[in-house]
């Protein structure tokens, strides 16, 4: 068992990520992420790993891609405007099955937009962050300790169903600090067959690669990967429930803005209404199920997002819009009080 | 009966889509050479660009990876800090490593991987039929530059192994062709020493091969080979601009 430790988020992320068997890290600088890429620099070396500052995000995630293509853990972390550079990377990553973690510590947009928390990269990264018809498991951490836990989960399921993982988490996240209990260290056992090592001139050649110049062939493979996706749906969606067992009202926030909907709740509950929250930890593969249950027993749902309502459209969907849906959010970097969420309940509640 | 010519065991029996008179056949099999005589085959890791080489991973038979567009270095970084027991190689297009990719060749070069990089000059965008090439040459007319390549307006050629030669860190840069078996000697030889180079350790290496297109030149191709003795030499040219052993 490790020992509880005060960690940053962003250094959270970094520990979580060497303890999960990651030795190859390739980043560049942007706030607010950089601690990630700070952590990792003093670390890597001391390890026998790899930390290199690349010429660019582009490059970052393509060395990822070189990694990943020899059956290593291999992870890059940005914030959103360097997130758009490396879809190209992760379309490529998902086109050959190549397992990978990106982390994406979100701030405001869209252009450069500013440097405070945001969620605005909700759509960029559940549609699948790049061309083609793809999806990367999408992890949406609330605590530091979940900035931890998840990194460690993230490397786990991109390797199991060979596709990348996302954390995306906020700025919030990645500033605050918080006592943490490290993941203990993962042990690497699964057997790479696919990977690019070297035939050592004792098996046919190996290649990583995405173009498939055959209608027929590249329909087939887009569709298994959707068969894929529909195990991942059925077996890795994950998601907590709080106070919904006699919940009238339903919240539904990850991040930052679930801490302040849970003390919006805290409150309205004191003053007698019955509200609960459904916070998703998967964005991709999205808690449906829950959601639609809920729909059957609260009179609405209340979306709170640090975007213009991203996930809210998740959840209309979830629950077939059988009940009323409202958006509480704020964008540019601000954070709706838990004051402006009490107000959101009690509108809904009406 | 002796056998006198065979196939290298680094080529497959994949049968190679380039047009009549590519000259990427001529290097693709340099490059199987110099694997076969080095005796690396079977730790070797080959990276195929975006351009006419896309398909290299059907061809050569170690390990292959297709890289997007440009980014063969930063892949190929990745995999040799992954893998620094392993030999890497690239093999890039103008397009692929001279535009959309200069960033990544540049900076690759300046950090000094230890990898092989095999870059094809022709002078030409081959695989989308035609288009203007950051080395296509003064005046020379392709579909994007139907009138010639005029400077005013779309510049000048880039000179890969002029501009790398600036860097501190590059181990060996050379450019040769392959237009005469004089020429296809010296490039065996330059490639041979590209790999050589990684196998003892000694850095950045790459071999720049003015190569023919008759297709999108619109020649047939022993014109095509004329054609760069007469224009791409003059503009390019060859002999080794960075050999740390010198």
């Amino acid at each position: 068992m490790q020992e509880k430790v005060l960690m940053k988020g962003n250094e959270a992320i970094a520990e979580a990520a060497i303890l999960a068997g990651c030795r190859h890290y390739f980043g560049y600088p942007i706030t607010p992420q950089t601690e990630v890429a700070a952590y990792m620099a003093k670390r890597m070396p001391k390890i026998g790993g790899t930390f290199l500052q690349a010429e660019s995000e582009i490059a970052a995630i393509n060395m990822v891609y070189g990694v990943a293509s020899t059956g290593k853990r291999a992870m890059t972390s940005s914030s959103s405007p360097g997130i758009s550079l490396k879809t190209e990377g992760i379309s490529y990553l998902a086109g050959a099955d190549l397992p990978a973690l990106i982390v994406n510590v979100q701030r405001g947009g869209p252009g450069l937009g500013g440097i405070q928390p945001s969620q605005s990269d909700y759509f960029l990264a559940t549609r699948g962050p790049g061309h083609g018809d793809f999806h990367v498991l999408v992890f949406a951490p609330s605590s530091v300790q979940e900035m931890a836990d998840l990194t460690s989960l993230a490397f786990d399921l991109a390797e199991k169903y060979r596709m990348p993982a996302m954390l995306l988490a906020d700025g919030t996240m990645g500033q605050m600090m918080e006592p943490v209990v490290l993941p203990e260290p993962t042990e690497l056992t699964r057997e790479k067959p696919w990977a690019v090592t070297g035939t050592k001139c004792a098996r046919e050649h190996n290649i990583i690669n995405s173009l498939y110049l055959s209608p027929q062939e590249l329909e087939r493979l887009n569709i298994e990967r959707f068969e894929r996706y529909k195990t991942i749906e059925a077996t890795e969606t994950r998601w907590e429930s709080f106070m919904m067992d006699d919940a009238e009202i339903c919240i539904v926030s990850c991040g930052i803005t679930a801490r302040v909907s849970r003390n919006a709740i805290v409150e309205a509950r004191k003053q007698g209404i019955k509200v609960g929250m459904i916070r998703p930890i998967t964005l991709w593969p999205f808690p449906e199920k829950p959601l639609l249950e809920a729909a059957e027993k609260v009179k609405a749902f209340v979306c709170v997002e640090l975007n213009m309502g991203q996930m809210i459209q998740d959840v209309e969907l979830a629950i077939k819009c059988r009940k009323p849906v409202s958006l509480c959010s704020r964008v540019g970097g601000m954070i709706p009080s838990p004051e402006e969420v009490l107000a959101a309940i009690k509108q809904a509640n009406e | 009966m002796t056998v006198v010519f065979e196939k290298p065991k680094a080529l497959t029996d994949a049968v190679l889509h380039y047009c009549p008179g590519c000259t990427h056949g001529i290097v693709h099999r340099l490059v199987a050479e110099a694997i076969d005589e080095l005796g690396i085959e079977g730790r070797t890791i080959g990276i195929a660009p975006v351009g006419c080489a896309v398909m290299a991973y059907d061809y050569f038979a170690c390990d292959m990876i297709e890289a997007s567009h440009g980014r063969a270095p930063a892949v190929a970084t990745g995999v040799k800090r992954s893998m620094p027991e392993n030999i890497v190689f690239t093999y890039q297009g103008d397009g692929d490593l001279a535009s959309i990719g200069l960033c990544e060749t540049v900076s690759t070069a300046a950090r000094g991987e230890n990898i092989t990089i095999i870059f094809i000059n022709n002078a030409i965008y081959g695989m989308t039929g035609g288009q203007m090439a950051p080395t296509s040459l003064l005046g020379q007319v392709t579909q994007t530059s139907p009138y010639g390549r005029d400077p005013k307006t779309q510049g000048y050629p880039i000179n890969i192994c002029e501009l790398l030669s600036s860097l501190d860190a590059p181990a060996y840069l050379e450019r040769v062709t392959v237009n005469s078996v004089a020429h296809v000697r010296q490039a065996k030889k330059a490639i041979k020493k590209a790999f050589q180079n990684q196998v003892e350790g000694k850095g950045f290496s790459l071999v720049e091969v003015l190569s023919a297109c008759p297709t999108n030149w619109g020649m047939t191709p022993q014109k095509a080979l004329e054609w760069i003795d007469e224009k791409m030499i003059p503009r390019y040219p060859l002999g080794v601009y960075r050999d740390k052993e010198d």
